[in-house]
């Protein structure tokens, strides 16, 4: 049985131009110790979809479908059921550390309130172990600065930070929203190799959000390309990288400079933009933007499944899938 | 944001950046105002009082017109009645025998003038001074803000009662009095305001092309500042008819007589116990008022901010 | 080092408190030497050596710079002279008399501002857009409209006049004289508090501390005690200054409805008989106690907001 099992999801926003749907029938699993990354542009629709498994939509935001884990479905949780698993089975970091921390609260409070509350641990031992999670995610001086506020950190340090959190209760899966999206650069990859790290050291599994596909390649088992709130293309990193089925998989691709293969191919950005959820084209959502679009791009593509858990949504043939109909109603009813 | 969408939408191609500067804040205005205008016509509240505001300003103008007494008239014959259709007297007489509804409206004529004028007064000073704290900045914008933060601090309501004490209670003094107290939160805002236009594209593409400082703040500034601007005015008035009904209610404002809202609460309450309508009618005229504006000012902040809203 | 943050930052704010204390003495002296007529005048004639005897007696023989600094001078020292009206009695004395009372019915009322203005708001900013949240903002809206001097009179038809559950006015230092006074002073503040509470929740509870908080696995409860609860009242901290003042300028208002012997009361007589000492008199002091109110909720606001009271050490 996978760790988590998602089939069906939609997340819908009510907003006064209408209702937006952000995400259109997600079907995904993460396997215990994996690595899963989202990857997307921006609007995509990957922060919605774990914001709804962890229950944390906006008010004007409603979210169906299926999410188990270890067979439980999170969807259905009452709030209070939700906060036995939130933080003590499935953590989650989020994309801005700047503002993800309480600033009226010293990160000693912050950290050992997960574990007391969660674990029941007196103060002393909460904080003991918080302290060893900060070293573990190699904060300086510890015991120093876990007497500190959020604002004496810096926005690496701040991260670190976290993660440490999410760690505290030794959690199976830990989502990461774009951990690194709003980092300097050198912060970035030390981030990026904290985490990689940390899977190698524990046994947890990851979902790993972020709309750069470069960064992804050597800390993940399997990728998921999102566009506009959809499944385009999933797979091994392998197969991502080396085989890519969907023309904007490729466009990705050919849009990030990579060091495995010499070319002389200037890099190339794919035209235009997300199209806007309120106004989607018919037929394949990525038709307006794609190169290789041809007329039967303007009916409903088809979903490619192959055994090896392969997936394309696209007019053209995907080697050794089929279609497959049942995650086509799941997925693509509008 | 919208600006770009729009200008491409309509096919201009614009290279002069002076005339991009103004034509996209032509546009972003124009845009800015009709969604306000929209947002604004949703909110229930609001409209209503909007609409309850309308009719109180044409009864307090026309009202005493139409009515057959004076403010002053004593009608010996009916002295503290309590309204009735049959004496002519709707909303009952005081214990002088004055028609409670005219002189609720007259009163009115006062409290609404009383408002608008000290508002006015308290607009321009706090606009010019705002305007050219957050235009200027720097040492000139440290210097006029640490001014206003001191001032901040006096006991204004009391310099009020001061003035008013020292200098007689003339009508206009209570315009200015009240009006120059006011001006501190509005010359903090359009400070503010000020400041973050500064440094928008179209005012810096203005100066690049030359405009001299006086036609940026006339062109430029003043314009934008027009939203926060009429919100405050909204949420000013209500304010300088409190503080107006406030010194009448001590008998330090408005003399007979003149009347007013507060000095007809005034007057109303002494005799409350015996005839409660001369305190009733005009208090709620004054609290109907107070809560339309605020209601108005309210929706204005609303529509023109959206962000507030959620 | 949380200690020495705060003490420097109350040393700035206390020195920046001087400039401002001095205008407010100066604006007030001028202000009463340039009014048109001395506080002697509405007496009938005076002979001219009573009259020079008067004016030396309080000085209004000197220079006027040299009136202002001795007048300067004499409120540094607590000094705020004879009251022109109460011949028997210094305006140190009427205010000694009459503030304690004012003091009571203020804090009293500011007191149950606070905890009812903020309960209300974090109610209705838990049951946004509900009826209840509806409802309750409307009243407060009211509650901002309706003047002090409207409500005070009909509480007392209602509560006094009619039902005859409390006194109509007085003071005895009893509860039974202080619930309608304190309640009447309290409800706009309620209301603005309110007000002011259910916005600052409603942005907190949209911040990404509260998402991270919650993804915790915390318990609702503890969301908002814990993590929401201090942001969201720092706005109503800030707003406590202002307070101040409304309750003051309130206080005369219901001070004379209630027929209560507080300073408001004073003030307003001497504003009246143009007790010029008296009137000044009490000016400065409630300069004074707004001021040193002010600089007190500083403090708190600092105390409570880590970034202040760190990064003013460092």
């Amino acid at each position: 049985m996978a760790l988590l099992e998602v089939t069906g999801l939609q997340v819908e926003f009510d907003t006064p131009e209408g209702a937006v749907k952000a995400v259109n029938g997600m079907n995904f699993e993460v396997n215990e110790g994996e690595t899963l990354a989202i990857v997307g542009e921006s609007g995509a629709g990957k922060s919605q979809l774990v914001m709804a498994i962890m229950g944390l939509l906006a008010e004007n935001g409603s979210a169906s479908g299926k999410a188990l884990f270890r067979g439980k479905d999170l969807m259905k949780m009452k709030p209070k059921e939700l906060n036995t698993v939130r933080g003590r089975h499935i953590a989650m970091i989020f994309q801005d550390p700047m503002t993800s921390l309480n600033p009226f609260l010293s990160i000693e409070k912050q950290m050992t309130e997960v574990a007391m509350h969660h674990q029941g641990l007196p103060r002393d031992e909460a904080r003991a172990h918080a302290v060893e999670m900060l070293r573990a995610v190699r904060i300086p001086d510890p015991e120093e600065r876990i007497l500190q506020y959020p604002h004496e950190y810096s926005g690496g340090m701040r991260q670190r930070v976290m993660i440490a959190m999410g760690l505290l209760c030794e959690p199976e899966l830990l989502i990461a929203d774009e951990p690194s999206t709003a980092l300097d650069v050198t912060i970035q990859a030390q981030i990026t190799e904290l985490v990689s790290e940390l899977r190698q050291e524990t046994r947890m599994a990851i979902i790993l959000i972020t709309h750069d596909l470069a960064a992804v390649a050597e800390i993940s088992d399997r990728i998921i390309v999102m566009y506009a709130g959809e499944v385009v293309e999933a797979g091994s990193v392998d197969d991502i990288f080396y085989r890519p089925q969907h023309p904007y998989t490729r466009g990705l691709l050919a849009s990030v400079p990579r060091l495995d293969r010499v070319s002389d191919d200037e890099l190339q950005a794919i035209p235009g933009n997300p199209p806007n959820l309120l106004e989607l084209p018919s037929g394949c959502r990525f038709r307006d933007r794609c190169v290789e679009a041809i007329e039967q791009c303007s009916e409903k593509p088809p979903l490619w499944v192959s055994a090896d858990g392969r997936v394309s949504r696209c007019v053209m043939e995907m080697e050794g899938g089929a279609i497959e109909p049942a995650s086509e109603e799941a997925g693509g009813a509008e | 944001m919208n600006s770009g969408v729009e200008l491409k939408d309509q096919g201009l191609e614009i290279k002069d950046p002076f005339a991009a500067a103004l034509a996209a804040e032509d546009i972003r205005g124009r845009s800015l105002w009709v969604d306000a205008w929209h947002r604004l016509l949703k909110n229930r509240a609001a409209v209503v009082s909007g609409f309850i505001m309308a009719l109180m300003v044409m009864m307090v103008i026309f009202g005493p017109m139409l009515l057959p007494w004076e403010g002053d008239f004593t009608d010996w014959d009916n002295t503290s009645t309590p309204p009735s259709a049959q004496t002519g007297h709707w909303f009952g007489t005081d214990a002088v025998g004055r028609d409670i509804m005219v002189r609720t409206l007259e009163g009115g004529r006062i409290s609404l003038l009383v408002g608008l004028v000290a508002t006015l007064v308290s607009l321009v000073i706090g606009v010019s001074y705002g305007a050219v704290a957050g235009y200027y900045g720097g040492m000139t914008d440290r210097v006029m803000m640490r001014i206003v933060d001191i001032i901040y601090a006096l006991p204004f309501m009391f310099f009020v009662i001061l003035l008013m004490v020292v200098f007689g209670r003339h009508i206009v003094l209570i315009f200015v009095a009240i009006g120059a107290v006011n001006w501190l939160d509005m010359a903090r805002i359009v400070r503010g305001q000020t400041l973050s236009l500064k440094n928008t594209e179209f005012v810096e593409a203005a100066r690049a092309c030359g405009v001299d400082h006086q036609s940026i703040i006339r062109r430029h500034i003043i314009p934008n500042l027009l939203g926060v601007v009429m919100v405050y005015v909204t949420l000013t008035i209500p304010q300088v008819i409190l503080v107006e009904s406030f010194l009448s209610f001590l008998g330090l404002g408005v003399q007979e007589p003149m009347s007013s809202w507060g000095a007809l609460v005034n007057d109303g309450a002494q005799d409350m116990e015996s005839s409660p309508w001369t305190l009733i009618f005009p208090a709620m005229f004054l609290t109907i008022t107070l809560y339309c504006f605020n209601y108005i000012g309210d929706g204005m902040r609303d529509a023109l901010d959206p962000k507030d809203r959620t | 080092m949380i200690q020495e943050g705060i003490l420097r930052h109350a040393a700035t704010r206390l020195l920046g408190l001087i400039p401002t204390l001095l205008l407010l003495i100066t604006i007030a002296f001028f202000m009463i030497r340039v009014a048109p007529g001395g506080p002697f005048d509405s007496e009938k004639v005076l002979p001219p050596e009573i009259r020079a005897n008067l004016d030396a007696k309080y000085h209004l023989d000197e220079p006027l710079l040299q009136q202002y600094f001795r007048y300067l001078g004499q409120i540094m020292s607590g000094d705020f002279g004879p009251s022109f009206q109460y011949k028997d009695w210094t305006v140190n004395e009427l205010i000694a008399r009459g503030f304690p009372v004012s003091a009571t019915v203020g804090g009293l009322a500011m007191l149950l501002a606070f905890v009812l203005g903020t309960l209300i708001g974090i109610t209705a900013a838990l049951k946004q857009n509900t009826a209840t949240d509806y409802s309750v903002m409307g009243v407060a809206m009211l509650g901002i409209s309706i003047p002090n001097f409207v409500i005070a009179p009909l509480l007392i038809l209602g509560t006094a006049v009619y039902a005859g559950w409390l006194p109509a006015g007085g003071w005895d230092w009893s509860w039974q004289r202080m619930v309608l006074p304190v309640i009447t002073l309290a409800l706009p503040v309620i209301a603005y508090i309110a007000r002011l509470t259910r916005g600052s929740m409603i942005e907190v509870l949209h911040s990404n501390y509260i998402r991270t908080a919650r993804a915790k696995g915390l318990p609702e409860r503890m969301v908002i005690r814990r993590h929401a609860f201090k942001p969201a009242i720092l706005p109503v901290i800030s707003y406590m200054g202002p307070a101040t003042a409304a309750l003051i300028t309130g206080s005369v208002v219901i001070e004379r409805i209630y027929s209560i012997p507080g300073l408001g009361s004073y003030f307003v007589q001497g504003a009246l008989n143009r007790d010029y000492t008296l009137v000044m008199g009490v000016v400065i002091f409630y300069g004074i106690v707004i001021i040193v109110l002010n600089f007190i909720v500083d403090l708190i606001y600092a105390w409570l907001n880590p970034r202040i009271r760190y990064d003013e050490a460092s």
